[in-house]
Formats: structure tokens, sequence, C-alpha cells
């Protein structure tokens, strides 16, 4: 299916990237290629086929439910852009 | 003697226990090819005395007697793996100015082990690319030339894989999510393995598609990648898919010894339009292995075809979720916002500075095929040709076979720039014959294997079965045996 520049545009605003008007044009085009050639998958007879969900078949492992570290806010927050008061702090979210 | 620092990893090993040299001589020679290697673009961040500080405290171990094989080894590690206090970017500018404050797994792994690290690598920007020309630093230059004309060293290891080619480390860490250890490897004379999918814990490398990510060894020799994996190698709680499996000695296993090992040739992998030379090279090392004793028997992998436009599905749809957490808000960019911006803004202008065009492209490709209505179409569907991928190799291996030989890449190093104007779908065309291993979650090994006529190297590449990277390791060992590559690129980038 064609993707056209509305849907462009929707796709990049699902994954929060701006992308300027006069870029969607292209970005559609960029899109229809890609994914005409992943259409090729149509052509595989994939019934009875389950998803694969791990390459291996072992079970994922489980840990028991407890406290295994904390008290590590300077840590935390030694990497972000803007961080106050022991905080992150991001623009006004609530008027 | 040769230099040092162009030294294999068991050499300098031996050298060591011999009192032959030190640590600390080993990585000053190291650290000075660095210095002067600055128009190949490989290393981004050179922690010069760190190496000096981990070189020294390698001495003292290595008096002490008793210590591990990578102990004292200076070696490279790719950008993509966290260090602990030393900027960590994955070659993207929205990781700009990041340093962790903690080490991933297979890191501290090496620096246990008493490896020493010289700086990060660079790469292609989140392990996106076939060529490093998508990194934030710029082009990584391959120290391979055609005449005049500079070359890409592949990607997305590509500083990985050059400094090692160029002698820069001993031996480095690459990951490999489509053939991002093998194809540079190939492009660059050097030995690359992708383990089997859990061998390596991924905990702390800055993740792209998780369920095709895997760390391995990029080394000059076989041997040296035997003795990397291992020291690389292991279960982690911190990575639920890392395998709780016992490590082997895989040095230990290598003998040369393939008589009577089963090797397949899958006719799939005979493209149209493959070049004549990676045919011919195919069929030389198909004459080498059948000449130490293996057997070479025709086989069928029938869902070849589907393999790349199935992981150009599952690799951006684990893409673009895996990349969410890059919001300006807990670490790297944050883009400046005008008044009045709220934080939608604020996540928006942040990541369409933050990330390159191919990055975008993926996450967005991804997010169209996660998104409803199209979940099922696309990546279900996707995810069903990856099982029947998988069975194709399960199928092959039950009847015996040990190990499959391909050519590792469809051509030698191309120019840099050279795929400018080419549609995204020709760079993908590079990794044909390594992605399917990573769908499948199999081991697999570029040995470089001869020249083309245009002198440039060229690698096969060997899959294994799932665990028995110590068999693998042994094919590769005696097909390197019986190539004798020996070639190096004439030093053109020393200042």
């Amino acid at each position: 299916m064609a993707i056209d520049t509305a849907t462009a545009a929707k796709v990049a605003k699902l994954a929060r990237l701006k992308v300027d008007e006069a870029a969607l044009p292209a970005l559609a085009e960029e899109f229809n290629a890609i994914l005409g050639f992943i259409e090729q998958l149509n052509a595989v007879d994939v019934s009875g086929v389950e998803p694969m969900t791990s390459v291996t078949p072992q079970r994922l492992k489980r840990r028991a439910d407890q406290v295994n570290d904390g008290d590590q806010q300077m840590q935390v927050l030694a990497n972000a852009p803007d961080a106050r008061e022991g905080f992150f702090a991001v623009p006004k979210v609530v008027e | 003697m040769s230099e040092m620092n162009a030294w294999s990893l068991a050499q300098a090993r031996d050298a060591l226990r011999a009192k032959q040299v030190t640590s600390v001589e080993l990585t000053e020679a190291c650290l000075s090819a660095i210095e002067g290697a600055d128009a190949l673009g490989a290393f981004v961040h050179k922690t010069p005395e760190l190496a000096l500080d981990l070189a020294r405290a390698a001495d003292q171990h290595l008096a002490s007697g008793d210590a591990p094989d990578m102990c004292g080894l200076p070696i490279g590690i790719k950008d993509l793996f966290c260090t602990k206090g030393v900027p960590s970017q994955a070659a993207s500018r929205i990781l700009e100015g990041f340093k962790p404050e903690y080490e991933s797994t297979v890191s501290q792994k090496l620096r246990d082990s008493g490896a020493v690290m010289l700086g990060k690598l660079n790469m292609d920007e989140f392990a996106m690319g076939s060529s490093n020309e998508t990194s934030i630093y710029g082009d990584v230059v391959n120290p391979w030339k055609l005449g005049e004309q500079a070359l890409t060293p592949g990607g997305s290891s590509g500083g990985s894989a050059a400094a090692v080619a160029a002698d820069l480390c001993l031996a480095a860490t690459g990951t490999d999510t489509g053939g991002s250890i093998r194809q540079p490897a190939a492009f660059t004379g050097t030995v690359g393995i992708k383990p089997t999918y859990g061998r390596c814990s991924r905990w702390g490398i800055v993740s792209f598609a998780s369920s095709l990510d895997q760390a391995g060894p990029m080394t000059k020799t076989v041997r040296d990648a035997a003795i990397m994996l291992e020291a690389m190698s292991g279960h982690d709680p911190k990575d639920s898919t890392s395998a709780d499996l016992a490590v082997p000695n895989f040095e230990a296993m290598l003998n040369g010894d393939i008589r009577g090992k089963k090797i397949g040739i899958p006719r799939e992998y005979r493209m149209d339009g493959m070049p004549d030379e990676i045919e011919a090279l195919w069929q030389e090392g198909q004459d080498m292995l059948k000449s130490a004793g293996a057997e070479m028997i025709d086989i069928s992998l029938p869902h070849t075809q589907y393999a790349l436009p199935s992981y150009y599905v599952i690799a951006p749809a684990e893409a673009s979720s895996n990349l969410a957490r890059y919001d300006g808000v807990r670490f790297g960019h944050r883009a400046a916002l005008a008044a009045g911006d709220g934080i939608t803004e604020m996540y928006e202008k942040t990541r369409a500075e933050g990330f390159g065009p191919e990055v975008q492209r993926r996450i967005m490709v991804g997010t169209y095929v996660l998104s409803a209505g199209f979940y099922d179409a696309y990546y279900n569907r996707a995810r069903k040709v990856r099982a029947l991928i998988k069975k194709d190799f399960d199928d092959v291996f039950a009847t015996g076979i040990d190990s499959i030989l391909t050519p590792t890449t469809p051509s030698a190093a191309f120019a840099l720039g050279g795929m400018a104007d080419a549609d995204p779908l020709e760079m993908y065309l590079n990794d044909v014959f390594t992605v399917t291993v990573n769908l499948a979650g199999l081991p697999g090994i570029s040995v470089p294997a001869g020249l083309d006529k245009q002198g440039l190297p060229l690698g096969l590449q060997l899959i294994g079965r799932p665990w028995e990277e110590a068999d693998l390791l042994n094919s590769a060992y005696a097909l390197e045996q019986a190539s004798g590559f020996a070639h190096k690129p004439q030093n053109w980038w020393a200042s």
C-alpha cells in the first residue's frame, strides 16, 4: 500500500520526531521503497507458523522480587540535561 | 621483531609471561600508534591515562603469577559499550556528553581479566549502517586504500575493524545485529566472530535490536578470537537472555583437525550478479577445507531470500521501541526550546536534532510496522518468517552438518561516499550473507581468505551450530591455516 504525506506525518508524530512539512513527500517516498521491499514477505506461506518469541528455546529466568540496590539519586541524575533539587526538570506539563 | 602494537593477543600474552615485555610497554606502543593515526578516525575517545593505570596494575598482577590470558593486553572498546566515567555515545549526537555511571558486563569482564582499555572506537550511529558513514564523529577510513581512493572499513563496527587492521590495538570489541562484526572484519582483513545469541551479556551495551544484538571480539587471528571470546562470555543475571551455560576453553580446542567434518554449502547463497571473484574465493575456501579432510555437502536454506526483508521489519521495530528512551530528560542532548514549547515539543525537537537521518528512518519504519492495523501484516508476519529461517538451519544441522561455509560479503570494501546517492536498500544488501545468522541466533565468524584483483581483502564466513563456538573456531582455524592470509595494509596514515 502507498504511504501518503499525511501518513508520513502521523508516523513522525507517533515517533516523536519533528519533521518539516517540506520534508514529508521525500519521507513518504522512502517509506514506500522500504515497505515495497518488505512486501516480499507476503510471498511466504506462513500458515500454521507461530511468530518467534525467543531465538533460543530457554525460558526466561526468574529472580526474587526484592530490593537489591538503591540510594543512587546522584548517579541517576548525573547525566540529566536539567536536574534541580534532586529531580529531573522538564517544561511545564500541567497548566 | 615487529612493532609490539602489531602483535597478536597470543604473541603478546606469551611475551608478557616470558618477561620479554611489560604491559606498560605494550600499552605505550599502542598509544603512540593511536596518537599518529587520527587520519583513520578510529579512536574517538582516547583514555591514555586510564590505560597506563590499568597497564601498571596488570604488570603487578602478572608479577604475582596466575593472571588470566587477557591480563595486560591493550584493546579498544566500541563506543556502543557503556564504560564508567568515559564518554559512551553510540556515535550519536543524542548521547553527547553522556558519561555512564556504570560499566557494561562485557567490558567489566575484560577489565576483570586484566585487559587494558585504550579508548572508545568509532561506529555507525546506534550501530545502524554498513559503512561507518552515519557517525556523529565522522567517517572511519579503511587502512586499506585503492590508490588514492579512501574506502569504507564497513560497519557498524568500522572503528574496531580499522583499529585492529592498522595495529592501533591488539584487538577490539564489536557488536553484531545483522553483520556488524563480520562485514567490517571482511573489509579489513581481520577476524570477527559473532557468538550464539545469549553467549555474551547485553547488559550495558546500548540497545539497537535486542533479539539480534550480540557482542564479540575483532582480532588479528582466529586464536585471538578464541582467547578474547572466552573472556567476554558467560552468564549474567542482569541480562535475562544471557545463557546459563559453562564457557569452554575455546583456545584449547584449536587443533586444526577437521577431518570428517561435514561442511554445508548453501545453494541459495549463490546470488545473481555476485562478482566472479567472490564466487571464486568461495570455491577456493571449499577446496581448502576439503584438502584439510572435511566433506563439502550441498545444502538448501530455502527461506534465505526472505531474511533481509524480515530483518528490516524486526530490527527497526525493536529499535523504535529501544530508542524511545532518548527523550531529552534523563541523559544526553536536549534541544533548546522556544517560548511556550511544552513537553511534546521538547521530545520532538530533541529527537529530530539528536538522531541522524538513518536512525530516524529506522525509528519511523519501526513505528509504522508496529502501529495499530499493521502489526499483524508486518511485524507478526516477519516473526513467522524468522521462525522459518531458523527452521531451515535446524533442519540442515539435524542431517549432521557441522558448519556452513559462505562468503561474508557480496563485494570487497567500497569507496567512502560511494553509496551516497544510492537507495538505502542498496546499503542493506551488504548484510545479505550475514543477517540470516542473527535471525537464527547462531554463531558466525569471518576469516580473511584472500585478496581481490585490486588487492583488497575478502572474507569467508563459517556458521556454526548453537553453542558450538569451539568447533566453529576450530574450523575457522583450519581455514586460516590453509589460506595463509598474511597481508597487511600499507601504512599511509601515520603522522
